[in-house]
Parts: C-alpha cells; sequence; structure tokens
C-alpha cells in the first residue's frame, strides 16, 4: 500500500494506491491520524483511482474518518473508485454517508460549491 | 476439474494478501470471471482477518486454508485454533463486531455471505473456528452440437 497526501486549502487528499486490508488500513489509520491532528483539515476525499481491492476493514478505517472529521464539521468524500470497490461501498452502505465522484476535482468542486 | 490444496501460516497481518492473492491463483484454474475471483478474494480476506484479529487477537497462531475445486465449485475453508464465537449467529449479525474500542466495520461475515454461494460457521469456544464458503463459477455456454 502507498499512501501520498496534497493539502488543496482546506481538504486533505488522500490517495491510495494497492489493496487496503486489515494490515493497511492500520498504517492508513495511524498516518492520518497524525495529518488530522497537525494539519487540522476540514475535509477529506480519499482518491481510490488507483485502489486495486478493498476489504471490509477499509470501510471500518472509512468509518473511523467519517466520523473524526465530521466531528469538526467537515465532509469525507471518496473518488475513483473502481466497480470492484464500488461493490464493497454499496454492499456496505457506506456511500448514504460518504458521497463518492469520478475524479478529486469533481470531488473538490462539489465540496468549495457547498462552502460557498 | 478436481484438484485441491493447503495453506498454512502465521496470524500475522502481513499474511492477509498473500493468502487471498494464493486463493485466487488456485481458484483461476476454474476460468471465474474477474468479478467471480473478486468475490472469492474479499470473502478469504475477511474469513483470514477473522482469524487473526478475533480467532487469535495479540497471540500468533495458526491459520490453516483448505481449497477444494470441484466440477466447477470451489470450496474454501478457512481454520484458526483460537478463542472461538460464544455466539455464532450473534457474530453473523450485520454490523456486530467483537472487537470493541477498535474500527471494525462488522461486516466480514455478511462479506462473505453476499459474495459467496453459502457459508458455514462453526466454532468451539476455546477451540477455534472453521468458515466454510462454496461458491459455483459459471460456466460459457457450451457450443451447441450438430
Amino acid at each position: 500500500m502507498d499512501i501520498s497526501v496534497l493539502i488543496q486549502r482546506k481538504t486533505l487528499i488522500v490517495t491510495l494506491r494497492g489493496e487496503l486490508d486489515h494490515h493497511s488500513a492500520g498504517n492508513v489509520k495511524e498516518l492520518l491520524e497524525e495529518l488530522i491532528k497537525n494539519r487540522g483539515p476540514e475535509n477529506l476525499i480519499f482518491d481510490f483511482t488507483n485502489l486495486t481491492f478493498m476489504d471490509s476493514s477499509g470501510v471500518g478505517m472509512l468509518i473511523g474518518r467519517y466520523k473524526l472529521i465530521s466531528a469538526i464539521g467537515g465532509k469525507v468524500c471518496i473518488c475513483g473508485a473502481s466497480r470492484t470497490v464500488d461493490r464493497l461501498l454499496t454492499m456496505s452502505g457506506i456511500k448514504k454517508i460518504i458521497a463518492t465522484y469520478q475524479t478529486a476535482e469533481d470531488a473538490l468542486n462539489r465540496l468549495e460549491e457547498v462552502v460557498s | 476439474m478436481n484438484n485441491s490444496m493447503h495453506l498454512e501460516f502465521l496470524s500475522i497481518s502481513e499474511n492477509e494478501s498473500f493468502a487471498r492473492a494464493a486463493v485466487a491463483a488456485f481458484a483461476a484454474q476454474l476460468d471465474p470471471t474477474m468479478d467471480e475471483l473478486d468475490d472469492i478474494k474479499t470473502s478469504v480476506s475477511e474469513a483470514v482477518t477473522n482469524a487473526i484479529v478475533h480467532g487469535y487477537g495479540d497471540a500468533v497462531g495458526t491459520v490453516h486454508i483448505s481449497c477444494v475445486l470441484s466440477g466447477n465449485v470451489i470450496t474454501v475453508t478457512v481454520s484458526d485454533r483460537g478463542r472461538g464465537i460464544e455466539d455464532v449467529s450473534l457474530a453473523r449479525t450485520p454490523l456486530f463486531t467483537g472487537a470493541k474500542g477498535s474500527e471494525r466495520s462488522g461486516l466480514g461475515f455478511t462479506v462473505m455471505e453476499t459474495f459467496m454461494d453459502s457459508i458455514e460457521v462453526l466454532s468451539t469456544p476455546g477451540e477455534g473456528t472453521i468458515v466454510t464458503m462454496w461458491k459455483r463459477i459459471s460456466t460459457l455456454p457450451q457450443a451447441a452440437c450438430v
């Protein structure tokens, strides 16, 4: 699992490459905990364009970050989910609380529309 | 197609990706669709994660996988000799998690039930858990005999 982050104004864009399971979810959680505490982003976008696999541990990680960000009034979005990943997102019901977009740009535009 | 294989590995989280990749590579002999292969990979990942997180917790034990191909049906059995499950039907309830305070979604068994044709869970507290999953792989229509 390769994790890269980018801060665009008040939004943290987290790009995950590879497979998100119980093992890698722990690493993502640790890194984001640090970044959210130190950089204080309002919103979080997960870019899943290069995510090739996700199981329910990934859903648990997303719910954890959603709780953290929504507690400070922010939004969490997902973009670029493949068909495989999207099936699990749909099945888990998480799309009712976390919006999904095609690209990070779409998600960012939507977040800024909501803010302005 | 009749074939079988067995795998044994330590209950450390690094082995989750190894286990699902190994089973998927074996299942590929049945020529499944990408969706079917993803279903199997995800279900194996859930069962193996359960064995590691819930079966053994902080201890390190052995997880065993057996895989049987019979006709176009794949049977995957994931077993551990960990702490076992007190109440299997409660554990299979969507969103239930036995790992309090952690970030578990409680969807592991729901994923296995959804992505496989059927699953069976046998567990004895103090002795371990055996999860068996079946999936029939679709076959391409045979060319018509003339």
